[in-house]
């Protein structure tokens, strides 16, 4: 079962499963020096990611987990080595394309849900394909769609503060899913939610990846959220500690 | 891209804060409407000295003898008095652009009717005088042709002198004496006023011209100047022209020889008059353009509060994929949409405030749409000038770290 991957892996990280890596990291660094102080949040990490995996990054603040999913959601770019998504290598990318990539290839969903606030939840769905240039008949198709899977078309009008945590990190997960992303991920998605609400979500989340096969990589540091996926990886001081499958959680 | 959703983003914005919004926009609509409001003063200050000037006749050519200081070595006539009212009646007849002249000599002498007596000035003119100088005849009539020629002794009353003398009653068929000849008055002229240089129009009697250099002049035949009127305002300089050709070939000058006359016209006055309150209007739309400035200035500063209240919402609309390009506009057609929205207000805001002090002072109205066009344009590039600064800083934002911004 057990099966360690040291952090200082050969260049062809294996990927876990044997279905095809979407995601590979290849000796990533991330050094933040600013003349003073000089941090390294990232040192030399290299794995891969499956298309259909549930991974859980586990880990202390300051192992380099949140830096890494920021890496992976291409809202950062790595000082050094690289990160193939798709097979391309995006760590050169221009802010303009690692926007593009994150309307096309990626869904967030955060902690504390991030939703614009003062706007409506079919508004806060409908944002991400309007830097799409998504046709209006098809973005309305779009965002039903996505308020029915996760069960809020009832509260298209209604504005985020009108809702429960719950509710609103459904309206998270409803505007990531819209643009129809490979990989979704989710930075401590129940850090602010109750432990029922949490379960809700985690099983929606779980749920997700298992019906429609979409990628999801998620920070957390508690290990009963963590448990709902299907691999772990540890980070410790910017490299990875263990990298495990686990049996997920079910209901 | 839909950029037009992105537009329609900016407007929910700035609609979502009216309050601040309008108190923004206050500063360009200040601007804008100073500016109209000055350049369209301006403009009706400049077509009422237009005005002014044209009611002086603006096709209006003097002509006049040359001075004594004017007359070089080369001269070949020895007479001083080369102007002949013959000359004018060549004008009439070879110059095109000329339309009606008449020569002009004058004096000043007392005159006297009764036991009133009045100073003024004597001036003799030929039959088309009311109509060179746009005069109207309030009573009686005008001398005519026959009167010319007879060198009479008529006179038609200045209102001003027709005031001194008469004190208001009909003086037609009266008679005044001037060093001590005796003038039957046939007419008054229609009061003028005091010109633009503070003399009074009115302040003088019209004889025959021959009858001032027979009489007062000792029979001189030279007269000292005359008046002609082009054919319109455009013809005046192709007049001048025709007239110096005339004369310098009707004084037999030599093509080295100094014209023995001088022609000017009051279009040169005018275009004078004309770029002083050119000069002044350009001072006040400079002055208004700095409150245009001002107004640019607080919108930059209301955009950069924007930006950084709304940060969060920066990072959020980042993370979910828009581009630096997209944020930029976003901010951009917001300060944009202000500073239309405020140059629309103040022009129509300067429009009314012209209007009511043009009613006031009674200048004519002259709010050119080129003005509004030119209002509306300049609003939206100091949007433009003073937005892309906030708008740069917005999408230059970390998305990271504007996610973290609390």
């Amino acid at each position: 079962m057990t099966n360690n991957i040291s952090s200082t892996i050969d260049e062809s990280a294996v990927p876990a499963h044997d279905r095809k890596a979407i995601i590979v990291l290849q000796d990533v660094w991330k050094i933040y020096d600013t003349g003073e102080i000089r941090v390294e949040a990232l040192r030399g990490v290299s794995l891969g990611i499956a298309g259909g995996e549930f991974v859980a990054i586990m880990g202390a603040s300051g192992s380099g987990k949140s830096t890494m999913l920021n890496i992976l959601g291409c809202l950062d770019h790595p000082t050094r080595g690289a990160y193939l998504l798709d097979d391309v290598d995006v760590s050169t990318f221009s802010p303009t394309e690692r926007a593009d990539i994150r309307n096309q290839k990626i869904g967030f969903i955060f902690q504390t849900f991030n939703l614009l606030s003062r706007t409506s939840v079919w508004e806060n769905v409908e944002a991400p394909m309007l830097y799409s240039g998504t046709s209006k008949t098809e973005r309305s198709q779009r965002i039903e769609e996505a308020l029915s899977v996760v069960g809020l078309s009832e509260k298209a009008k209604a504005l985020p503060n009108q809702l429960s945590g719950g509710q609103q990190q459904r309206v998270a997960a409803a505007r990531a899913l819209v643009n129809r992303p490979a990989i979704l991920l989710a930075d401590e998605p129940t850090g602010n939610l109750d432990t029922a609400t949490s379960d809700e979500i985690m099983m929606f989340l779980q749920n997700l990846n298992q019906t429609k096969g979409i990628t999801l990589v998620m920070v957390t540091h508690e290990a009963d959220i963590a448990a709902y996926a299907s691999r772990r990886i540890q980070m410790q001081d910017g490299t990875v500690l263990s990298d495990v499958p686990t049996q997920p959680l079910t209901h | 891209m839909n950029y037009w959703m992105i537009v329609k983003i900016s407007l929910k914005a700035l609609n979502r804060n009216k309050v601040r919004s309008a108190l923004t926009m206050l500063g360009i609509i200040i601007g804008v409407a100073a500016v109209i409001a000055m350049v369209s003063l301006g403009e009706g200050a400049q077509r009422q000295i237009q005005q002014e000037i044209s009611s002086m006749g603006d096709n209006t050519v003097w002509v006049r003898a040359g001075s004594r200081r004017s007359w070089g070595v080369r001269s070949a006539s020895g007479s001083k008095n080369t102007l002949k009212a013959s000359d004018f009646d060549a004008m009439m007849r070879e110059c095109p652009a000329v339309k009606l002249v008449s020569p002009s000599a004058g004096t000043v002498a007392q005159v006297v009717f009764g036991n009133q007596n009045w100073n003024t000035q004597i001036r003799g003119y030929n039959e088309h005088y009311p109509q060179l100088r746009s005069w109207t005849i309030s009573q009686g009539t005008f001398y005519g042709k026959e009167h010319v020629d007879a060198a009479a002794r008529v006179a038609v009353l200045g209102n001003t002198v027709w005031k001194e003398l008469f004190s208001g009653s009909d003086p037609v068929g009266q008679t005044i004496r001037v060093k001590n000849l005796s003038f039957q008055i046939i007419g008054v002229l229609g009061a003028k006023g005091y010109n633009n240089w503070g003399r009074d129009q009115d302040d003088c009697i019209v004889v025959p011209y021959t009858t001032v250099q027979k009489k007062f002049l000792k029979g001189a035949l030279s007269v000292q100047s005359g008046v002609v009127q082009a054919v319109n305002a455009r013809a005046t300089y192709a007049a001048e022209k025709q007239i110096k050709a005339l004369l310098r070939q009707r004084h037999r000058l030599g093509p080295f020889q100094d014209d023995d006359f001088m022609v000017h016209n009051l279009s040169e006055i005018a275009e004078a008059a004309e770029s002083t309150s050119r000069i002044m209007s350009y001072l006040l739309s400079g002055i208004a353009a700095i409150s245009l400035l001002v107004g640019g200035i607080g919108i930059m500063n209301i955009m950069l509060v924007a930006v950084s209240e709304r940060t969060r919402e920066i990072g959020i609309r980042m993370a979910i994929g828009a581009r630096p390009s997209h944020v930029r506009i976003q901010f951009l057609s917001e300060s944009i949409a202000l500073c239309i929205l405020g140059g629309i207000f103040g022009l129509l805001l300067g429009v009314g405030i012209s209007m009511t002090i043009t009613t006031l002072v009674g200048w004519p109205i002259m709010v050119s749409p080129y003005s509004a066009v030119i209002s509306i344009i300049f609003s939206a590039a100091i949007g433009i000038f003073f937005g892309y600064y906030p708008a740069h800083k917005a999408a230059a934002l970390d998305p990271i770290e504007a996610l973290r911004y609390e």
